[in-house]
């Protein structure tokens, strides 16, 4: 219905009624104007849902607030830090969301009147809503790591939301001399994009192959596993110089998990020592990554459990705590999903979908749900992971589709390997595409 | 409002709830689509520079590779984990949707000679199936666009079938070999640069 006004709408309407069919229009305001969504957040889940609404209906009003004039993809900016990409490559703007009919505020969203169906910004604008989609992505838990907070953060970067962090992180990286050490310390689950701090350790270990070759990389977890597991170990001893049998002991990479005392209690940013069980480590390049919650209007907006973060319908990502509001992306729990960008986009198609069906008074589709992650290891050595999910109606929330998805291969094979470092960047073509134009 | 224009719009009206409402069991073809969009493009059209555009698929070719890369009968990477997730109605209706998607080409680099040389050799061995130019739709056979889809991807298709990774039909096998028997290596990668040169 792309050139549908609403009057005709309207008209449509009483015509199907006096055809005897059984549409049910009741839901459109007679006489008032049109449907409103004020989407809070440009991120891949905000952005995707916007666009989406507007691709499905166009008698939608939509709105999106960020505060951001442009947004940098949290995937492949491992790739800016080894010096294998640009960060203006992992830049983009909100001008596509403009030309599908996207109203786009460049403002900071400050509070959600649930009651009222108000959305109010820093700037002092309101925006009223049928609907709203709340998509803030993820915020740190600063009280987790004693010395490390947001203004620690600015010289010793997480990295973690891309853009000048990475810059900071890159330039460091490249000021290091040879025979340094860098530390990294991955967060405890749950948290954005769940293979990123590993596939960082491979990228930061192939720019110290080619240009550092002495020095080393130290991984302080928290955890004692994590995502794409056996094919990161298998990849960093192939590659880089990892001992399976001896994580903590030679190679360029050293992996010191939970057992072996990675769990980090502080860090003194005078002198770049990170304290963890183990010990103290000095880095000359730090990069602490802390632990996630739901970002902070989230929490402002009341949308959050004791987790911290947004309990949602799975078929719909409306809050369970309050009506007319949507949460999509990293802040909802939308388990088994994983918070990643793919996840996001495809959380926020099917609440675009059952948006619109929600504001055309209609039932709610069934939805279908996708993730697909993948992760370089060196050039020409790519890994995946992919699952399809569906919502089941009797449990009430998203399953796994069983016998679906699942990962690369254990076994090597070096023309499947190269071929999915092809689809990791046709992937990322491809979903930077259907996010911004 | 003219009264056949009244009509009109309640049947576009009456489609509209229907898609979204009537089919209470499985997902639509376009919400199962959406969910490809992250790889293969929105509304299927790839930007590449590898993973293959859907848009404009031939409905019967889609339906039989889905199904082939479920039962690992066809070469890939991650197809053959993400198959195995939908079942047959799933499986038709998510090619419906794409078949009756417009295809835009890709527009890419190739070489000029080589694809001269390739349109000969398409015309010899491969248009009565996959069309005067490469698009299938062009003709009765179930095959795949040829004609301005991403290069890599048209040789990692060719190499499976060289290798016997992927199944030919019996028609194709037979014209395969003798496409090769005349122009050798070479005469594949004119082929590809022939399909790529098509805007």
């Amino acid at each position: 219905m792309s050139k549908f006004t609403r009057r005709k709408f309207l008209k449509a309407g009483v015509a199907a009624a006096a055809a005897g069919t059984s549409l049910s229009y009741g839901s459109f305001a007679i006489g008032g104007s049109s449907k409103k969504v004020v989407i809070v957040g440009g991120g891949i889940g905000g952005a995707t849902a916007a666009k989406y609404i507007r691709m499905m209906d166009t008698s939608v009003d939509v709105t999106v607030i960020e505060a951001n004039k442009n947004y940098y993809t949290c995937f492949m900016s491992n790739e800016v830090l080894s010096g294998e990409r640009t960060l203006d490559s992992i830049k983009f703007g909100y001008s596509g969301l403009s030309k599908h009919g996207v109203n786009v505020v460049n403002d900071v969203v400050t509070g959600i009147d649930a009651d009222k169906r108000v959305v109010k910004t820093a700037g002092g604008d309101s925006f009223s809503y049928d609907r709203c989609i709340v998509a803030p992505g993820v915020d740190f838990k600063w009280e987790a790591i004693d010395g490390y907070d947001a203004k620690v953060a600015k010289n010793t970067p997480h990295a973690w939301k891309a853009g000048p962090q990475t810059a900071t992180l890159r330039s460091q990286l490249e000021a290091m001399k040879d025979g340094g050490s860098f530390v990294i310390v991955p967060p405890t689950n749950p948290f954005r994009c769940p293979p990123g701090p590993y596939e960082r350790v491979a990228q930061i270990a192939h720019y110290f192959t080619q240009h550092k070759p002495k020095s080393s990389i130290i991984i302080l977890d928290p955890k004692k596993k994590f995502s794409k597991f056996g094919l990161f170990k298998a990849g960093w001893a192939k590659h880089y110089g990892y001992n399976p049998d001896n994580p903590t002991g030679d190679g360029m990479i050293k992996w010191i998990n939970s057992d072996a005392g990675g769990i980090v209690t502080s860090y003194d940013a005078a002198t770049k020592t990170v304290s963890a069980d183990a010990g103290n480590f000095k880095g000359d390049v730090v990069n602490i990554i802390p632990p996630q919650k739901a970002g902070k209007i989230a929490f402002a907006a009341g949308l959050t459990n004791d987790k911290g973060w947004c309990p949602v319908n799975g078929k719909t990502f409306e809050s369970t705590i309050h009506k007319n509001i949507h949460v999509v992306g990293d802040s909802s729990v939308a388990a088994p999903m994983p918070k990643s960008g793919y996840a996001a986009n495809s959380e926020a198609k099917v609440c675009a979908a059952a948006v619109v069906a929600m504001l055309q008074g209609g039932s709610v589709p069934t939805p279908s749900y996708v993730n697909t992650c993948y992760s370089i290891i060196a050039p020409g050595d790519g890994i995946s992971v992919a699952m399809v999910y569906k919502y089941d109606e009797k449990a009430g929330k998203i399953i796994k589709v069983k016998g679906s998805g699942g990962l690369t291969p254990g076994k090597f094979d070096a023309t499947l390997r190269e071929r999915e470092v092809e689809y990791a960047y046709s992937w990322f073509n491809n979903i930077t595409s259907d996010v911004f134009n | 409002m003219k009264r056949s224009t009244l009509l009109q719009t309640a049947l576009l009206t009456c489609g509209l709830s229907f898609s979204a409402a009537s089919f209470a069991g499985g997902a639509s073809g376009e919400m199962l689509g959406n969910t490809c969009a992250g790889c293969h493009g929105t509304n299927g059209i790839s930007n590449g520079p590898a993973a293959p555009s859907l848009a404009g698929i031939d409905y019967d070719y889609m339906v039989e590779s889905m199904k082939q890369f479920q039962a690992g009968e066809r070469n890939s990477t991650i197809m053959k984990r993400i198959a195995k997730g939908y079942d047959d109605a799933d499986i038709e209706a998510m090619s419906k949707y794409f078949s009756e998607k417009k295809f835009v080409m890709a527009s890419q680099k190739y070489d000029a000679d080589a694809a001269k040389r390739g349109k000969k050799l398409h015309q010899k061995y491969c248009k009565n199936c996959h069309g005067d130019t490469g698009i299938s739709k062009d003709t009765d056979d179930d095959s795949g666009v040829l004609a301005g889809q991403w290069k890599p991807y048209l040789n990692y298709t060719f190499a499976d079938y060289q290798a016997g990774e992927r199944e030919m039909g019996k028609k194709m096998k037979k014209k395969f070999k003798s496409l090769h028997k005349k122009a050798g290596d070479k005469g594949v990668a004119d082929l590809i640069e022939f399909y790529a040169s098509q805007k």
